[in-house]
């Protein structure tokens, strides 16, 4: 069983500190980063905590060779993971898109800051949202889970390890800098209350082995490095053997694999947290922070008679498109709250049929939105 | 200000029972700057997780008293650093000069925000004072453990000492 050092388990701690735990208790024993705010205490704590639990920290030389070092750890059969803020996270882009075109599982936490460029590294935004789902080139399709408290630091990134290995595709935890450097008492599960998923591996003899083998669960089983199994990794567009192709099928084969085992598993992946939805006209959709003010505002609403609900989805990305098409059919308006000028929203409106009302609320000036905020848009805008 | 609102939402949220959100606001400056601590104590599921209308405010410095006393509820209690605050908006003050009386009997302005938590414990029923010396206990850095626990222990008698003085007149 995973030996982990969480000694008592009711405590108060930061979800920084709360995400690097999660990381160990889902078995992530390597961590390559570079220290930025507000992401730093992850790095921190994990150059303590990992040594003990006989996993290795390194500090690389940027955020770029920081995922590469993830990554190959990764294939070397060790579940890995970097943390990093918004200058970083645009330095990662570029291996994101390698790790998922090599199917490689690892875990990237983004503690969102204020952008553009260094911006402002103490405080908060939501501004990473749509760079989290289009941050590398390419057809390319992102899992990002949100948290919105402390707890959530700590399961979230648990489940972000279990999706990664499952789907081998990086998971990106998209966090901020409030929830990141807040404190709140969480209440640890035993380590055997933990649900641990980890990577399939190949049963077949190691001369049919093929690390990109396609099948009807579009996820191929993985061999790590060393293990007697022979094959290729590359970043250019490859066969199931693992060797570039300019073929049409085999490209068009491939590129659908790496959609599908998404597009498919949306039911598995995505989660949504609703508050007084069933009776609602209005709904306020909002993720990780913001959902804890809009939750507040729609019991303000509510205590004003007021038909309002909360949408909180927990993974932001793959969105919800279906959930969301079913909901918008029941409501006359949505106010989606967001910190940054606007992103989330086109998503919620490229899903709507045109009949209900989308309507923004938006804060960027390193401020949160606050309950009453929300609570005054519903009542100007119901 | 940081290190005091973990000290408190640990002797609240863990010694004491309740539920606690504390959050913290600073600038980009390695070392100086203002910084400010937030912390939200409920005995029920905390949403939002700032306070929007202030119950008690510690101000250790003019800005501080100046930027955030608007927030402060009109029965709100306000607790300032008389040596460094001496603009005091219309409210009635308790002030200490913390970091005065830290700098004196310590010999280092780095407790004056434990002697505060000390006036805290004394002044309201917001945290106990057993939960706030077993929060400084767990959260001290190794070594300071002593003079924080002397810091507080000068922070409730200083309220009492002020109280006594004001009985006698």
């Amino acid at each position: 069983m995973v030996k982990t050092t969480i000694q008592k388990r009711e405590r108060l701690i930061l979800g920084n500190r709360a995400c690097a735990e999660g990381a160990i208790a889902a078995g992530c024993r390597f961590f390559a980063g570079y220290p930025i705010t507000p992401s730093t205490e992850i790095a921190e704590v994990l150059a303590w905590e990992l040594p003990k639990v006989g996993g290795k920290f390194i500090q690389m030389e940027d955020e770029i060779a920081s995922l590469a070092a993830v990554i190959g750890a990764s294939v070397a059969g060790v579940k890995s993971m970097t943390a990093t803020s918004g200058p970083g996270f645009s330095l990662m882009q570029e291996h994101i898109g390698y790790a998922f075109m090599a199917e490689v599982p690892c875990v990237i936490v983004n503690v969102q800051r204020g952008g553009p460029s260094t911006g402002l590294p103490t405080k908060i935004a939501q501004a990473d949202t749509m760079q989290a789902r289009w941050g590398t080139h390419g057809d390319y399709h992102a899992i990002a889970l949100a948290p919105s408290s402390v707890a959530e630091c700590f399961h979230f990134t648990i489940r972000a390890f279990n999706l990664s290995e499952k789907y081998r595709t990086p998971v990106i935890v998209l966090t901020d800098e409030v929830v990141g450097h807040m404190r709140e008492k969480v209440t640890f599960p035993e380590s055997s209350e933990i649900k641990i998923i980890n990577r399939m591996k190949p049963t077949v003899h190691p001369g049919w082995y093929q690390h990109f083998e396609v099948n009807p669960h579009f996820v191929s089983p993985m061999a790590s490095f060393g293990e007697g199994y022979r094959y290729n990794i590359t970043g250019l567009t490859h066969n199931p053997d693992g060797f570039p192709t300019a073929r049409p099928v085999a490209i068009k084969e491939k590129l659908d694999k790496l959609k599908n085992k998404i597009t498919h598993n949306v039911n598995d992946i995505v989660e949504i947290r609703e508050e007084f939805m069933e009776d609602a006209h209005i709904a306020v959709f909002a993720y990780g922070i913001v959902a804890r003010a809009a939750r507040q505002a729609v019991h303000m609403a509510r205590e004003k008679r007021i038909k309002a609900g909360l949408i909180q989805p927990l993974t932001v990305w793959p969105f919800p498109d279906v959930y969301m098409e079913h909901m918008l059919e029941q409501l006359d308006l949505v106010i989606v709250a967001e910190l940054n000028q606007g992103q989330l929203i086109r998503e919620v409106m490229r899903v709507n049929t045109g009949k209900t009302r989308v309507r923004g609320l938006n804060r960027y000036d390193s401020e949160l939105i606050t309950p009453d905020q929300i609570f005054q848009k519903i009542r100007e805008e119901k | 200000m940081v290190f005091a609102g973990t000290v408190l939402a640990e002797a609240i949220g863990v010694e004491d029972g309740k539920n606690v959100c504390q959050t913290q606001s600073y600038g980009p400056e390695a070392r100086g700057g203002a910084s400010r601590s937030d912390l939200v104590v409920s005995s029920g599921e905390i949403y939002y997780p700032k306070p929007l209308k202030l119950d008690l405010l510690l101000a250790l410095t003019q800005e501080a008293c100046d930027t955030y006393f608007p927030a402060l509820k009109e029965d709100g209690v306000l607790i300032v650093d008389s040596g460094l605050v001496d603009q005091l908006p219309d409210h009635k003050v308790h002030g200490f000069p913390f970091t005065q009386i830290a700098r004196d009997q310590i010999g280092t302005s780095m407790v004056a925000n434990i002697i505060a938590l000390g006036a805290i414990a004394a002044l309201t029923k917001i945290v106990s004072r057993k939960g706030l010396l077993e929060a400084i206990k767990k959260r001290a850095p190794k070594g300071t453990e002593e003079r924080n626990l002397k810091a507080a222990q000068l922070g409730f008698e200083l309220t009492q000492r002020k109280k006594r003085a004001r009985k006698k007149r």
